[in-house]
């Protein structure tokens, strides 16, 4: 980081839209009176999207006329925290993460780039499409080396898919945004290494774990056991298991990769006396019966499954 | 109160203390460079880290944690604070050696060499060498007006002058920008600072980050001679300290006096040093065909005798200025009492104050300290920020603590607090007197409701009323047992003293406007009298020391000394007697007023009886022996106020005494360094109204 300036070259005035003054307001409204300086991160920020991703010396001045508070008190938050941008940036703002897990996996090469496609760090190019700046961890850093472009994040980039993304993003074609290997999220990179038996997801290792509870329940169950043990009405896996047959559940395969995901929230959050979130609530109790193995792991993946 | 063992000896302190107070109460020295008594704690310098048993086990900043934090031992024995230990010494220089790493090595070129803080806690706490082998951090220097010059890489950071600006002047105008090692302390696109008091952060500064602007490159403290004085810009009579180097007066800096000015002064009292070597009368004119020409002593003085003794006594009239100190008013209503002159007046201004009235009538008689105590305050025609800033930092101060309502009854300004306009004249303060107003009850309600009554609401046709209706509101039916709200905030040094001596129009006699009206006056004495023009046709005197208004206008200028130049009583607005101290010598053939009122009676053939300081001292102390009395305020009876009835109110806007801060003498008027100030002002003004 160095020495932030205000840009040389500054709007004559600033002044919120319609809308976002009236966003504003709002959020003046929420703190109490006396304070609504608490409110200048929210007003700065929304400044700066209405402005082309940068904050002109205006919209401080005007933001410190609304809040009451002493110009330079804006000044100060402005100039702290460095994601205010105070000197123009390109349409497609890219923020490189040069921080050390990044740096290991080759964020200096992608710097590189940004150097030989775009130039100099806060420098917009002619076409005003882009500009760069190398910035602290972002937080992906199991996807490094990363950058965020706007308020999207590109990750597990390399020099040339890098270059290509830059190149797409000034010619105005579609990219698309996250990992651009193709893998989920941070999902391992060359496909799973653990918990891949496939008998681990059919319920046959986990059926025979779990029919210990039944055979607790109906045999040599002494009072000093279940005294140090939960009753078990509050345990919705032994209850489940006790009704269920295994084999019934292994016969009704599709829909345990999708039921377990929904009925396990929904019983957490009922046994802690709090409703069960969206509608997950409907779903899992209307999918309760076909709960065999409430420990099921949704298989390798398919967020289209577990969504469903 | 809470026990602990500071350095092995116990010490018993109010639970409110924080370490740092504890250990100063123990005796011990704290080295510290953002804490200061009169500004919130920041904690941020960590010079001051102590060790304590009974706290975090690690070094602690004392300034931030307060005695109640700390444990008792196992078995109750009081928590321990070491100062001294290896410890505190490693962990202090570990801090030093890092405010060092970016500090510049300039001491020789700095002007905060030899009173600096960092400087003399180096001594102490500083390594020879550094073990830092990059670049120093280097700052580009900020424009933060035309008094305060900044060195920027200097500066550590102790955010000082932030707090002092934004707390006890009011202006939130400094700020610290960027953040981590690209902190810098700067104004609001470095823009000049607005405040009266902002040469006090100079003095704040620890480091040479903020200096003198007038005074950058001009001496070195320890080639400077200190002498204790009082300052006379304002009435306040702020306690300052006078450098000079030979002859020159370089530099003048606040001293601490809890009653007055704590440690604060405003920055007509701190730069006016310029004025007082320009446009000086260093030796007696008489004028001749319409042109000044120098003259010696003799002639002089023997062409005013001359004059005055022809004149019909009648038509001889002597006027005091602003800046006059007892002493010589004392003389000169001697002197002219025994010519048998009448017509004295010290209200160049038409103040319709009136020693008749009695002393509790003119006085502060709150007193500035009381400022403190007040739990409702209304200011009538006045604007303290500009007639006394420092009461108005005061009365800031009281504000901050909550509790208090301020009003305002005259011209709107921005007083740096949240007073509230009552209105503009006459009409509004009828109102609050009459209870029609909704401050009349906090008025009525308070036990020590403190009611300010400015120079320019006194100086007018209805000035009296004015003050019995202040009088009136500051008698509630609730007031405190010993508590005298009404409080005249003079804007004239010399006027509260010359009010106590008498110097107001004998029996028939005229005031200072009939005075200085046309075909009034055959001869006119002025003594540093300014503000007034004296209306063509009467030979007038000026005894001086500015060829200002008063000189321009004059047949005979006597060159006088100015405050720093003598040694002389004054009494504040409050009615504090207090001697400023010879500092300098005043420049040419200038003398001292009172040997040169001496030296003229001889003259006129009316031999004053005093030959030397303490003699004429001693015969003022027998006249009026509460002059005696040095920093005490004889307190005037609040009784004798009810007496007066007044007359009627106008019902005119009020107009404050002071318009232009940076030009309100004629010290002032000959200095450089205010008429910058004041044009500065001006502009700002005129772009604000744009």
């Amino acid at each position: 980081m160095s020495v932030r300036r205000l840009a040389e070259v500054q709007p004559a005035d600033f002044a919120f839209t319609q809308d976002n003054l009236q966003w504003a307001e709002g959020q003046i409204a929420k703190y109490p009176e006396g304070r609504q300086a608490s409110a200048v991160i929210p007003l700065l920020w929304r400044a700066q999207e209405q402005h082309g991703g940068w904050l002109p010396e205006p919209a401080i001045r005007r933001i410190a006329e609304m809040l009451g508070m002493p110009t330079i008190r804006v000044m100060e938050v402005a100039t702290f925290y460095t994601m205010f941008n105070l000197r123009p940036v390109g349409e497609h703002f890219v923020q490189l993460c040069g921080t050390t897990p990044c740096a290991l996996r080759g964020a200096n090469a992608l710097k590189d780039v940004c150097k030989t496609h775009i130039g100099e760090q806060n420098h917009v190019t002619a076409d005003g499409k882009l500009s760069w700046l190398e910035v602290e961890c972002l937080g992906a850093c199991s996807n490094a080396p990363m950058v965020q472009i706007n308020f999207d994040y590109y990750e597990d980039l390399t020099p040339e898919s890098f270059e290509a993304l830059l190149e797409d993003l000034r010619a105005g074609r579609p990219v698309k945004t996250g990992s651009q290997t193709g893998r989920s999220c941070s999902a391992p990179l060359g496909g799973d290494t653990s918990l891949t038996d496939e008998s681990l997801y059919d319920g046959s290792v986990v059926g025979a774990w779990k029919s210990r509870f039944a055979d607790e329940a109906s045999g040599d169950a002494t009072e000093a056991d279940s005294a140090g043990r939960p009753a078990e009405g509050s345990r919705p896996e032994a209850q489940a298991a006790k009704g269920k047959g295994d084999a019934e559940a292994a016969a009704d395969g599709k829909t345990q990769d999708a039921a377990p995901v929904q009925a396990r929230t929904s019983d957490r959050s009922r046994r802690e006396g709090q409703p069960a979130w969206n509608s997950g609530a409907a779903k899992g109790e209307s999918k309760g019966e076909t709960q065999p193995s409430g420990e099921g792991t949704p298989s390798a993946a398919k967020p289209s499954d577990k969504g469903a | 109160m809470t026990k602990l063992i500071v350095d092995g000896a116990e010490v018993d302190v109010p639970a409110d203390y924080t370490i740092l107070q504890a250990c100063e109460a123990a005796g011990a020295e704290i080295p510290r460079f953002c804490f200061h008594e009169r500004l919130s704690i920041a904690g941020n310098c960590r010079m001051c880290l102590v060790e304590v048993k009974g706290g975090p086990p690690k070094p602690v900043a004392s300034c931030a944690m307060g005695v109640r934090d700390l444990r008792p031992g196992p078995n109750g024995e009081p928590p321990v604070v070491s100062t001294r230990s290896p410890m505190v010494k490693k962990a202090r220089e570990g801090v030093m050696e890092f405010l060092l790493i970016n500090h510049p090595l300039d001491c020789p070129i700095c002007d905060q060499g030899g009173e600096c803080d960092l400087q003399d806690q180096a001594m102490a706490y500083g390594v020879s060498g550094s073990r830092f082998h990059e670049n120093k951090r280097a700052v580009e220097d900020k424009y933060i007006g035309p008094l305060v010059k900044t060195t920027m890489t200097r500066c550590i950071h102790c955010t000082r002058c932030v707090r002092f600006v934004a707390e006890v002047a009011g202006c939130a105008e400094i700020g610290a920008i960027g953040r981590g090692e690209d902190m810098e302390i700067t104004t609001y696109l470095e823009s000049a600072m607005s405040s009266e008091l902002q040469g006090n952060v100079i003095d704040l500064c620890p480091v040479g980050a903020l200096t003198s602007k007038p005074y950058a490159f001009q001496a070195r403290p320890w080639e400077l001679s200190k002498t204790e004085s009082i300052d006379v810009m304002d009435a306040l009579g702020s306690a300052i300290r006078v450098d000079a180097r030979g002859r020159e007066v370089m530099r003048i800096l606040p001293r601490t006096n809890e009653d007055v000015n704590e440690e604060w002064i405003s920055d007509k009292t701190r730069f006016i040093w310029d004025g007082l070597r320009t446009q000086r009368l260093d030796r007696p004119y008489v004028r001749e065909n319409g042109r000044l020409r120098p003259a010696s002593w003799p002639e002089a003085l023997g062409h005013v005798a001359a004059k005055i003794k022809a004149a019909d006594k009648a038509r001889v009239g002597a006027i005091v200025g602003d800046l006059a100190a007892v002493e010589e008013i004392f003389a000169l209503k001697d002197l002219f009492g025994r010519l048998g002159v009448i017509n004295l007046d010290c209200r160049q201004d038409g103040s319709a104050l009136d020693p008749s009235l009695g002393r509790a009538s003119y006085l502060f008689n709150a007193t500035i300290a009381g400022v403190d105590q007040a739990d409702a305050i209304l200011l009538i025609g006045t604007n303290p920020r500009l007639e006394a800033p420092v009461l108005n930092a005061r009365i800031r101060k009281r504000w901050r603590l909550g509790e208090v309502r301020v009003g305002l009854v005259g011209e709107r300004a921005d007083l740096t607090y949240g007073a509230e306009h009552l209105g503009a004249g006459t009409g509004s303060l009828t109102e609050i007197v009459e209870g029609k107003s909704g401050f009349a009850e906090i008025l009525a309600k308070a036990a020590r409701p403190l009611v300010i009554v400015g120079a320019g609401a006194l100086a007018r046709e209805d000035g009296l009323a004015v003050l019995a209706a202040a009088s009136k509101l500051a008698s509630g039916a609730n007031v405190a047992a010993g508590w005298n709200g009404l409080s005249v905030l003079h804007a004239a040094a010399s006027r509260v003293g010359a009010l106590d001596l008498g110097f107001t129009p004998g029996q028939g006699g005229k005031t200072a406007a009939e005075m200085a009206a046309p075909g009034a006056l055959d001869v006119a004495f002025l003594l540093g009298a300014d503000e007034i023009e004296v209306a063509p046709g009467a030979f007038v005197v000026y005894l001086g020391t500015h060829g200002d208004r008063g000189a321009h206008r004059a047949d005979v200028i006597l060159p006088g000394a100015a405050y720093v130049e003598k040694s002389g009583t004054y009494v504040n607005t409050e009615g504090r007697v207090q001697v400023a101290n010879r500092a300098t010598f005043p420049p040419g053939e200038g003398r001292e007023d009172w040997a040169i009122l001496r030296a003229l009676s001889d003259a006129v053939g009316a031999r004053l009886p005093y030959d030397s300081l303490p003699q004429l001292r001693a015969a003022l102390y027998a006249a009026h022996p509460h002059f005696a009395a040095v920093d005490e305020i004889a307190a005037g009876e609040p009784a004798d106020l009810s007496g007066h009835a007044g007359g009627a109110l106008s019902g005119d806007a009020f107009v404050n005494a002071v318009a232009d801060f940076h030009l309100t003498n004629p010290i002032a008027r000959a200095s450089a360094i205010m008429a910058e100030m004041s044009a500065l002002k001006r502009g700002s003004l005129a772009q604000a109204a744009e």
